[in-house]
């Protein structure tokens, strides 16, 4: 049995704002019956301030994503959309009191709703249904993509392949996933935030040498090395001098004929398109 | 508000004879059954007392048979792993489907060490695929454990037909007779089953004690390796009191599985059923409605979820349960109505009630009353309803 707080049961029992507004301005809809939880979202929005002057729902689910759904309307009623679509997950379950882990991801659905709604009303009002980018889904059973799964991560302060499939149900039925979800994790976590948005503004010379070799090492990682992994080899960091960078082949990259080819024709244009056009690699 | 407990398949209160049985050997006769000494027989007698009720309960030729554990779960466990470290050159298992996971996760398990798994299916109704199983089997089957009715639909499975073909092919058979107990009378000595499992509080013993069949000369290792207890079958210091109720239990659970309490239970159960079903639309029941025990019914109600009826269920003090995926750890609906072939739609609206003997038709027409409307609301509120009749 769910410890539901008496929140989340006043809202299950007594829903408030059931049904689709007449007319609406902006239809946002999320979830299948396939999936066990759907949720459509619909407002009446002033056009000229762009207040939510109306939001009424219509959910299949559990008694939290029911509640999640009514306390939703409640919190945009009155918001202009833009403070609306600030509202986070979290948002919605600290309205609720709180929600069980393993429930977190019906707060998760009332959040994409309310994305796709706001997507819908730009677009003039056409219904929008909440779409995972579908080259990078990671959970197959769910529909569930790597950007949803890092969002959920930041946004919750996750550390567990546990808590992310409570999050965002990823991993919560095949379970294949739950490797590629441990990657996602310690990439995230590993370097809580990226220093593409750390430092976007800084030009690399600006950047002092610890901050250079931490982009430079990141770009390895994650574009660079899995790359020549495949091949049986790696590259390592070996120093940086303002705009130059040298680096050691290693592996079955050492010995490679195409080795040159390798350091300006792959490393070097990853490294200038990902971080400077000015940088300049070469062997150690 | 008054508790109306339709949900005895997961479990059951513990009996007053029960309780009134085992409470001495709390805090009286508290000796360890191995000890020497007269307050030590006493808990050894005991003991060897629960073994034989437990023996007339399913029809064993010998107590020996019976070794006692703390679960079912245990049971299972000690089961498959003692058939295949039995026959190490086997490396082939049969199961079906729709097993309990104390079941499918050792096969899953055995599974990543190499071993081929079939996992036998069931149809629309959930009824055993007979021929899919027969393909499967072979020389090289260490073991086929098979559950004898299902703890969602109540289905029951043919285990006297599954269990000699898999004899026939020299496999052990082993069956999860949980849900079985006390249903229906048993009588495991006229029939080719080497292993079955069974949990107190299934019927009426506490939670926390099982017990496992094992049939004379049937080849076995233990799972719990340490002292002498169970004639080393089983190593850890036996659950006396706990042991006593399960003794208990199995008594009264012989005498219900052959009187008339049965028929009176189906009766009130098919009650429930038609009128379920008559009254709610886009429902349907899950399970073969001929092969099945006396105590179970599982339907399912279209486009809506199962944890929000039975959460609206408990404003009435009624107890059911779901195969909804919402009610469990797990995020998908139930393995059984899947492997059933039930549509999504269906799947996650699913409802189990399961009697017991005290049921009364007062409280079965208590739901009549109550869960149309609950359907109905659900649906109001359900962005699918407009696909509903």
């Amino acid at each position: 049995m769910w410890d539901y707080t008496d929140k989340v049961m006043d809202h299950f029992r007594h829903p408030r704002n059931v049904g689709a507004v007449e007319n609406a301005d902006a239809t946002g809809q999320v979830g299948s019956l396939v999936c066990g939880d759907a949720l459509k979202l619909t407002l009446k929005i002033n056009k000229e301030t762009e207040v939510i002057e109306d939001a009424k729902f219509e959910t299949f689910g559990c008694a939290s994503a029911i509640a999640s759904s009514s306390v939703l309307t409640e919190m945009i009623k009155g918001k202009t959309l833009s403070d609306a679509a600030k509202i986070t997950n979290q948002d919605i379950a600290d309205e609720l009191g709180s929600l069980p882990a393993e429930k977190m991801h019906c707060s998760v659905m009332g959040m994409e709703a309310l994305e796709a709604a706001v997507q819908s009303y730009r677009q003039g009002g056409k219904p929008v249904v909440f779409e995972q980018e579908a080259e990078k889904i990671v959970c197959h059973c769910f529909n569930v993509s790597e950007e949803a799964i890092i969002k959920a991560i930041r946004t919750n302060h996750l550390t567990s392949v546990e808590e992310v499939t409570f999050y965002t149900k990823a991993g919560g039925a095949c379970g294949k996933c739950k490797g590629e979800i441990q990657k996602i994790l310690d990439k995230v976590n590993s370097c809580a935030v990226p220093a593409t948005e750390q430092n976007a503004d800084k030009k690399f010379a600006d950047l002092t040498i610890v901050e250079k070799i931490k982009r430079l090492e990141q770009v390895l990682e994650e574009d660079v090395r899995p790359q020549l992994n495949m091949d049986g080899g790696s590259v390592e960091l070996v120093d940086v001098n303002g705009l130059n960078v040298k680096v050691r082949l290693v592996g079955m990259c050492s010995g490679c004929l195409a080795a040159d080819a390798t350091l300006k024709g792959f490393i070097e244009r990853v490294l200038k398109e990902k971080i400077d056009p000015a940088i300049t690699v070469e062997k150690a | 508000m008054k508790l109306i407990y339709l949900d005895n398949n997961a479990t059951t209160p513990v009996l007053p004879e029960v309780f009134e049985a085992m409470q001495p050997y709390f805090m009286e006769k508290y000796g360890n059954a191995s000890s020497m000494y007269p307050l030590a027989a006493e808990s050894h007698r005991a003991m060897e007392k629960a073994r034989e009720q437990v023996a007339g309960l399913i029809g064993a030729a010998h107590a020996d048979e019976i070794i006692f554990t703390s679960c079912a779960t245990e049971s299972d466990n000690t089961a498959i792993f003692s058939a295949v470290r039995s026959f190490p050159q086997k490396k082939h298992i049969i199961t079906s489907a729709v097993e309990h996971p104390a079941i499918m996760h050792p096969y899953q398990y055995l599974e990543t060490q190499g071993y081929k798994v079939d996992y036998i299916g069931v149809d629309a109704q959930g009824r055993f695929n007979m021929e899919q199983y027969k393909a499967a089997l072979d020389d090289n089957t260490a073991l086929v454990s098979v559950m004898w009715a299902n703890s969602e639909t109540g289905t029951l499975f043919p285990i006297p037909e599954i269990a000699a073909l898999a004899k026939a092919h020299g496999a052990l058979f082993h069956t999860d007779a949980v849900q079985v107990i006390g249903k229906m009378p048993l009588d495991v000595k006229s029939l080719p089953i080497d292993m079955l499992s069974l949990s107190g509080h299934k019927f009426n013993a506490p939670k926390g004690v099982g017990a496992l069949y094992v049939k004379r000369a049937t080849r076995f290792t233990g799972y719990l390796m340490g002292g002498h207890q169970e004639r080393t079958r089983r190593g850890g210091t036996e659950n006396v009191p706990y042991i006593v109720a399960l003794g208990k239990a199995a008594e009264l659970a012989q005498k219900r599985a052959s009187g008339s309490a049965l028929s009176k239970m189906a009766a009130l159960r098919d009650r429930l059923q038609e009128g379920l079903l008559k009254a709610i639309p886009d429902s349907k029941l899950n399970g073969d409605p001929e092969h099945r025990v006396p105590n179970t019914v599982n339907i399912s109600f279209g486009y809506v979820e199962g944890e929000a009826i039975l959460m609206h269920l408990n404003e009435y003090g009624i107890c059911a349960s779901s195969g909804s995926a919402c009610t469990s750890g797990s995020l998908e609906p139930s393995h059984v109505l899947r492997a059933m072939g039930v549509d999504f739609k269906f799947a996650h609206g699913s409802v189990r009630f399961s009697l017991s003997e005290s049921t009364t038709q007062e409280e079965v027409d208590k739901v009549l009353e109550v869960l149309p409307g609950i359907i109905e609301n659900l649906r109001k509120i359900s962005p699918f309803s407009r696909f509903a009749k």
